[in-house]
């Protein structure tokens, strides 16, 4: 169970004036239940890249697998493809159309076939999972606050049961109460359904929490791969592609220029905290 | 997907056309109309074919833009010339069951058609020489004197210039909220008819939402900048007509007189 891509390039308006490549041979694999974090400058390629996993784009050339299947063979199922790839768009609360929060996170389901009782089933689930409360399922998606829709339309995607779980930027414009919780709420569906999840952002705080690997988009290309600690030592390079490493790691950086033995390469506030107490010789809590 | 569509069909370039000010295209593409309806003879009809073919030459717009004009109207173009040669009555010169031609059916149905063509073909013109915004602004200036009984031209005008500036975003919208519901399982292709229409709540529903949200936004914009309606609204960039104005003005108005004088003596 594996998504990956081959050489695949992708431009828009090919042959024209204005032509673009959003994407430049980008090849990558993404083992099953890995948490990867995408980071990238607006228009680095990443929204495009995350279309590609699920066939909403079709890649101008090279090749995009789902469990060693090329999904863009003769007689394969996209629909199939995407009941098992879920992905949250940006503001996915635009999307809410149903006249009650219930049948809104119903509609994915019933689009897998299942019966009104199953889905209904998913549904609730789902919307525990988010965190959304009891009492909110039977009222108006439009009446609930600008966070709650957010859930809501997350959990549209979540009670499809999806093997790979990717969303775009499901914080932009929440507040940091708000971004903790649901992702927390994303970890932990990580660690108890074994899902993969691919979490598009480009705050470096976020991903430095969450994610065991950090793919870097850079105008169409992949510029690192790695643990976030080996992506984060690149960061004056990162700094080069107007993205910025965690505050920590500057941090430590100037720590260490100051004569103070930190470990460079913590990204958490309590990595970074166990590390100084360590170089001042005080490493026992 | 649908980002493709191109809606108020401006072809950029640069000629002399698409330098003229809005309202000589406009009132000159309508004295051409005119003049389509007096012309009857042959002469008549070259006189148009040349005037026509010389400015699309001038306009430096592919003609297959022109070509690519007339597709939508093919049926009606076919209805309409197939009707005058089966119904008109006179000399007749074939004839099978209740279908009959006649020669005046013959000339009414080239005659028609070319008119129609000739139509379609001169307003193309325009439209593809300027931009929706100029178009608007040429308008609201000809229509001004309709103020005086109590019109609101400028609030008509503005409301079409909002409408076509949104047309593009609302294109993105739909695209992106069909994307998102496709992720979700949506189908837009198959089924029936009525199974379709009804594929297309998901889609329509938060459009809707996303376009009264839009113009609420922008209303709230424009009342912050305050905003009140046409009296004393002066422009960035107000029409004046220049001398090159005035000459393609006169090459209209020559062509219009030579027409009728074809008419009247051939």
């Amino acid at each position: 169970m594996s998504l990956k891509l081959e050489h695949v390039t992708y431009t828009y308006n090919p042959g024209s004036a204005y032509e673009t490549h959003a994407l430049k041979d980008v090849s990558l694999e993404i083992p099953q239940g890995q948490f990867v974090g995408v980071i990238g400058h607006t228009g680095s390629g990443k929204s495009t890249l995350t279309q590609h996993f699920n066939g909403l784009m079709r890649p101008t050339s090279g090749t995009v697998y789902y469990n060693d299947e090329d999904i863009w063979q003769e007689g394969y199922s996209l629909k199939r493809l995407r009941s098992h790839v879920g992905l949250v768009f940006q503001y996915p609360e635009h999307q809410l159309f149903e006249a009650d929060v219930l049948s809104d996170v119903c509609f994915g389901p019933k689009n897998q076939g299942l019966s009104q009782e199953e889905a209904r089933e998913r549904a609730r689930t789902a919307l525990i999972q988010v965190g959304l409360k009891e009492k909110y399922f039977s009222s108006s998606p439009f009446e609930l606050s600008g966070g709650q829709k957010r859930r809501v339309a997350i959990a549209g995607v979540l009670a499809m049961e999806p093997d790979v779980l990717i969303l775009d930027e499901p914080t932009a414009g929440l507040d940091p109460k708000g971004r903790d919780e649901i992702l927390d709420q994303i970890a932990y569906l990580h660690q108890e359904r074994k899902i993969t999840v691919i979490l598009v952002s480009h705050s470096m705080e976020d991903i430095a929490r969450y994610v065991e690997r950090i793919l870097v988009m850079n105008q169409g290309e992949k510029a690192f791969d790695g643990t976030p600690k080996e992506v984060f030592a690149h960061y004056k390079e990162l700094e080069a592609m107007g993205l910025a490493a965690p505050q920590i790691t500057y941090i430590m950086h100037a720590l260490r220029e100051n004569g103070l033995a930190a470990d460079t390469s913590a990204i958490t506030v309590e990595e970074a905290r166990d590390s100084i107490l360590k170089a001042l010789g005080r490493g026992e809590k | 997907m649908i980002r493709d569509i191109t809606i108020g069909q401006y072809y950029p370039a640069d000629s002399s056309l698409h330098r003229l000010d809005p309202r000589v295209k406009f009132i000159g593409t309508f004295l051409f109309l005119i003049s389509l309806f007096v012309a009857d003879s042959f002469w008549g009809y070259l006189l148009a074919t040349c005037f026509l073919g010389g400015i699309i030459l001038l306009s430096k717009v592919p003609v297959k833009f022109m070509v690519k004009g007339l597709k939508p109207l093919f049926i009606i173009l076919l209805i309409t010339v197939l009707f005058n040669l089966f119904l008109i009555p006179g000399k007749e010169i074939w004839s099978l069951g209740f279908l009959t031609i006649t020669v005046e059916g013959v000339q009414q149905a080239v005659k028609i058609g070319i008119r129609l063509i000739y139509l379609v073909m001169g307003s193309s013109v325009m439209t593809l020489t300027t931009t929706p915004n100029q178009l608007t602004d040429g308008l609201e200036r000809i229509l001004r004197p309709l103020n005086k009984i109590k019109v609101p031209v400028h609030e008509i005008s503005m409301m079409m210039s909002i409408a076509l500036r949104f047309i593009p975003i609302l294109m993105e919208e739909t695209d992106k909220i069909m994307k998102a519901q496709i992720a979700r399982g949506a189908d837009f292709e198959s089924g029936n008819l009525i199974q379709k229409a009804k594929n297309m709540i998901p889609l329509l529903v938060p459009l809707f939402i996303s376009a009264f949200r839009r113009a609420d936004d922008l209303a709230m914009a424009m009342e912050a900048r305050c905003y009140h309606g046409g009296d004393h609204r002066t422009q960035m960039k107000p029409l004046i007509y220049e001398r090159k104005d005035y000459v393609a003005y006169g090459i209209v108005l020559i062509y219009l007189a030579a027409d009728i004088l074809i008419r009247i003596f051939l």
